[in-house]
């Protein structure tokens, strides 16, 4: 019987325990959170069909009441030794696992936006990051700076992506879509609200994208603005002013508003951090490197750990549970 | 003649002709140089010219022409090397000099000193000639000690501190070669000289009684050889490096008198191009040296390009304006200035529009200090913020010029030789500010400081916002607390090399935080690279400089890094999640 090693029970890494464990495995799942799935919970509803986040995550973990699976929480690793045929799993306090085959599923921050000074967050009450939307919008509390309903709302894309200053030159690729499904929250919360997004380009790549972003436009009544906002300050009336330029009209543009939503990017883990670097397997930005672009994508340069959903680049949840089986079948080979 | 001079050799005639060749372009270069000092200049040169300002300039001279005393404190070795040159050679033609005057003789021609032991066979006894000899012996030993040094740091210059010299051109390198070959000439002749007359001192007599006397051929020859050699070198000194000799020396002087460089380039700037000894001290430490290899850009470049007068503007724009060699360089050559100048766009039309600047309002502020941000602080609104709550807990009215407007006040444009653009700005600032009757400008961009410092000329003083919070704490107009986080302070290369502030931020620092040490500070902490002044260098090579300022800051492991500057402030915290911030900002954190 293989023994197995997940680290992070994120979707990646409970769709994958579920899978092995079903195939003959013994899994252990670390998580270095008190629970599961710290990046579902904190949302509202999910792209592309308004499903609730809270049940996605519900429906995972019952995916782990399996005696294969032992999930051990609050447990994070910190390195991964190779020990002959097996691995050393060591974790901060340097208690040490031993599995034969690791999956890395760490998974990802969001890009901290207190790194781009000049939007504002964190010194002006009325700038706000796409978390602080979901968390908004779960609540059912939508609220400017002094608390109450706001009557103006803007989203701004490719906050800590595709931006060489914070030097992260990659697309994010899920906050676009993010951005319009949280607009739509917005709208259905506050009809009267002008709601607008400032982007660079509106990547809708993925089935039914395309068509929630007419939709926004023409039932919702979001107004997209071609033009990154270069800076932000405060009014005396605690509301936000934004300077940026359409660039579609090539006109320079300020606007006064109640919420900016920074659309904050997608950047490694610590955890996916330290353990690209201790175990030599980094990629790009940090993140975990597959060994190949169309084929091995779930093997690392080690060989024996494997990796899987955003740990290794920006991805939708369904991308990432695609990931996770590829991997977990790659793992029973 | 030979019946007429007994102190008359051929020999000397290539020593004697060199050295009237030397003084006559010396002279031609000079004087061509002086014709092209603008009127200002000269008027200051006119009215200082025989000042008490005279007795500085030639302590200074003596100090730095001679001595080489700013080196010495660079580098120990590479003071002694150069010092020993310059100080020997200086000591063995005043002395001979002298030697050769005090000597009973029908006649005194004046290269009787410089080939004094060929001439003069026996041992003198005017009194005080045995002390004459001495000196002159001691200082041969001296000079040969410094060539030898010379020699090991063409070989291997690390021994002397230094990773990379200088690469020199070909009229270089000969002047170097007739240079070394000088002093070990002289020896020689002396000591062949010693061994045949007895005449030697300490040294020469000592070499020369281990070898048999010497034939007149051989001495002869010797004594031709050490004359070719010094003439060799003066013929090829105006136009080699060794022309700082005497450019540094009227450099001093001029400086010394208050002319300094203009905007344009004028004769006063060639005679900082001739003061460069291409010593190389400016090469190690620039950070496009020494991150990005970039090896043909560095100030001793720079400046041997314009001599030569071919100067690529690439090389004149590839430059960070972190002045960093300019602190490093022993002759304080005015390295940044003439960067400017060749960098001058002159007339290039950009087409910019500063009329909106027209439609600002004039602000009546009586009685209120101005505040300006900058361009760079609308980026970090942190800081803006933070001397906001200053002002106010200090109960100080002020008026925040550029809250709504960014209005730029024109250095970085003028750092890019747009000069005529950046004027514009000045002219309307200065209007605005005039206008407003503010009692004092406080600013929190360090290039604005600079800009309204130096170029600007305001009738009101202009601080920096940590000279103003330095004020309000010793004056206990503002109370704070002192908290025990870690913090490594960022010297700013506009402010501390730029304008010199180094103590105040250090002081607010200690009074607020517990202030740890970088592992180079002030006048030699390092670009943080992400600045205005390189227009060339894409993100990532920018990138590379910033992280090697980064890692001089962890040298103590602090928990946080504090800066001054609204650009470096951001160039760090894109470095890493590691917390940085404005002293403004530490400073309201901690008030109480
Ligand atoms: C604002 C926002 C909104 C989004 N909305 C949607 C949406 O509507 N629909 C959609 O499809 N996708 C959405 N996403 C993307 C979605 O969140 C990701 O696709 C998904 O969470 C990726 O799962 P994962 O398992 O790869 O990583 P994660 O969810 O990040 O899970 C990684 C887990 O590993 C744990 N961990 C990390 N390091 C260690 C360690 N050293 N030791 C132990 N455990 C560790 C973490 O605590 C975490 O639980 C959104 C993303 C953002 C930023
Ligand atoms: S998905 Fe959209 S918002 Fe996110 S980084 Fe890519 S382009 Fe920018
Ligand atoms: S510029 Fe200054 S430091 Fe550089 S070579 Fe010349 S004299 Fe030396
Ligand atoms: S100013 Fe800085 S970047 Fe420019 S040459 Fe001097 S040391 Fe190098």
């Amino acid at each position: 019987m293989k023994k197995i090693a997940i680290i992070g029970a994120g979707p990646a890494g409970i769709e994958a325990a579920s899978i092995l464990a079903s195939h003959d495995c013994e899994v252990q799942l670390f998580e270095k959170s008190a629970d599961t799935l710290s990046n579902i919970t904190d949302k509202a509803f999910l792209f592309p069909d308004f499903s609730s986040a809270q049940e996605l995550a519900n429906k995972l973990n019952s995916q782990l009441l399996n005696d294969k699976i032992k999930v051990i929480l609050n447990t994070e690793i910190v390195d991964i030794k190779k020990d002959n045929d097996d691995f050393k799993i060591i974790d901060r306090d340097g208690k040490t696992y031993v599995a034969d085959k690791v999956l890395i599923t760490t998974g990802y921050n969001v890009f901290d936006a207190h790194r781009k000074e000049e939007l504002g967050y964190g010194i002006y009450k009325g700038v706000i990051t796409s978390l602080d939307m979901e968390r908004m919008i779960r609540h059912k509390q939508i609220t400017n700076s002094i608390g109450e309903e706001p009557e103006k709302v803007v989203f701004l894309q490719c906050v800590g992506s595709r931006d060489e200053k914070s030097g992260n030159h990659y697309c994010s690729k899920v906050c676009c879509v993010t951005a319009v499904k949280q607009a739509i929250e917005v709208r259905k919360q506050l009809p009267k609200a002008q709601i607008y997004v400032f982007y660079m380009d509106l990547r809708m790549w993925g089935q039914g994208f395309e068509e929630l972003y007419r939709e926004a436009q023409e039932k919702y009544d979001i107004r997209f603005v071609r033009g990154r906002i270069s800076e932000a300050s405060a009014t005396f009336d605690s509301r936000v002013q934004i300077k940026s330029e359409d660039t579609l009209i090539g006109q320079p543009l300020k606007m006064t508003t109640d919420l900016l939503v920074l659309m904050v990017g997608m950047e490694p883990s610590k955890g996916t951090r330290t353990l690209a670097e201790n175990c030599g397997i980094a990629g790009p930005y940090k993140f975990i490197a597959s060994e190949g672009p169309h084929t091995n994508d779930n093997n690392t340069a080690t060989e024996g750990i494997f990796v899987a959903g955003t740990a290794k680049r920006p991805m939708s949840i369904r991308d990432t549970l695609t990931d996770a089986t590829a991997a977990a079948l790659e793992m029973l080979k | 003649m030979e019946t007429s001079n007994p102190y008359f050799s051929p020999f000397v005639l290539p020593f004697v002709l060199g050295a009237i060749f030397l003084l006559g372009i010396c002279v031609w270069k000079f004087v061509r140089w002086f014709k092209h000092f603008d009127r200002l200049q000269r008027a200051i040169i006119r009215k200082n010219l025989l000042s008490w300002k005279i007795i500085p300039a030639l302590w200074e001279m003596f100090r730095e022409g001679i001595l080489h005393v700013r080196i010495w404190r660079k580098n120990l070795m590479l003071g002694y090397m150069h010092s020993s040159i310059a100080l020997g050679w200086f000591m063995l033609i005043l002395v001979g000099f002298i030697e050769s005057h005090m000597t009973p003789a029908s006649s005194h021609p004046f290269w009787m000193a410089i080939f004094y032991r060929f001439f003069i066979t026996t041992h003198q006894t005017f009194p005080g000639a045995q002390v004459l000899t001495f000196i002159m012996e001691l200082m041969l030993i001296y000079v040969l000690s410094g060539i030898l040094l010379a020699v090991v740091k063409k070989i291997y210059s690390r021994i002397l501190g230094m990773k990379k010299t200088t690469k020199h051109i070909l009229i270089d390198r000969f002047a170097k070669a007739f240079l070394w070959l000088i002093f070990p000439l002289r020896l020689l002749s002396e000591v062949l000289a010693a061994s045949r007359f007895q005449n030697g001192g300490f040294f020469t007599g000592f070499l020369g009684d281990l070898i048999p006397p010497s034939n007149e051929y051989f001495l002869l020859l010797s004594w031709t050889l050490y004359s070719c050699a010094l003439c060799g070198f003066f013929v090829t000194l105006p136009f080699s490096r060794y022309m700082h000799i005497f450019s540094e020396l009227l450099l001093i002087y001029f400086r010394k008198m208050g002319v300094r460089e203009k905007s344009e380039r004028t004769g006063y700037t060639m005679y900082e191009l001739n003061a460069c000894s291409r010593c190389g001290m400016c090469i190690d430490n620039c950070p496009l040296n020494k991150e990005l290899g970039h090896n043909d850009v560095q100030s001793v470049y720079f400046l041997r390009n314009l001599r030569q007068k071919k100067s690529p503007i690439r090389v004149a724009d590839d430059c960070l304006m972190c002045q960093r060699c300019a602190s490093d360089c022993p002759v304080n050559i005015d390295l940044m200035a003439i960067r400017q100048q060749e960098r001058n766009k002159h007339e290039m039309d950009t087409a910019d529009n500063y009329g909106y600047l027209d439609t600002v309002q004039p602000f009546n502020a009586i009685g209120r200090v101005g505040y300006f941000g900058g361009c760079m602080s609308h980026l970090t609104p942190g800081v803006p913020e933070a001397m906001k709550a200053i002002f106010e807990a200090a109960g100080q009215k002020y008026w925040y010029m550029d809250e709504d407007r960014t209005m730029c006040c024109g250095r970085p444009l003028l750092q890019q030789g747009f000069n005529r653009q950046a004027a514009d700005l000045r002219r309307k600032l200065t209007e605005m500010i005039n206008k407003s009757k503010i009692t004092m400008l406080i600013t929190s961009c360090p290039i604005c400081y600079q800009s309204f410092k130096k170029e600007y000329k305001l009738r009101i003083p202009v601080i920096h916002h940590t000279e103003y919070i330095a004020m309000l704490l010793k004056t206990g107009r503002i109370k704070v607390r002192k908290d025990d986080v870690r913090t490594v302070y960022h010297d700013p290369c506009e402010l501390g090399r730029g304008c010199g502030i180094y103590k105040e931020p250090r002081e607010v620092l200690k009074a607020t935080t517990h202030l740890v040490k970088a592992k180079q500070e002030k006048e030699d902490s390092l670009c943080c690279g992400i600045n205005l002044g390189d227009t060339l260098l894409d993100i990532d090579q920018q990138t590379l400089i910033r992280n090697a300022a980064f890692q001089n800051l962890m040298y103590k492991h602090p928990d946080q890094i504090a800066t001054a500057c609204p650009m470096c402030k951001k160039a760090f915290a894109h470095a890493s999640e590691f917390p940085v911030k404005d002293i403004a900002e530490i400073v309201r954190e901690n008030l109480k």
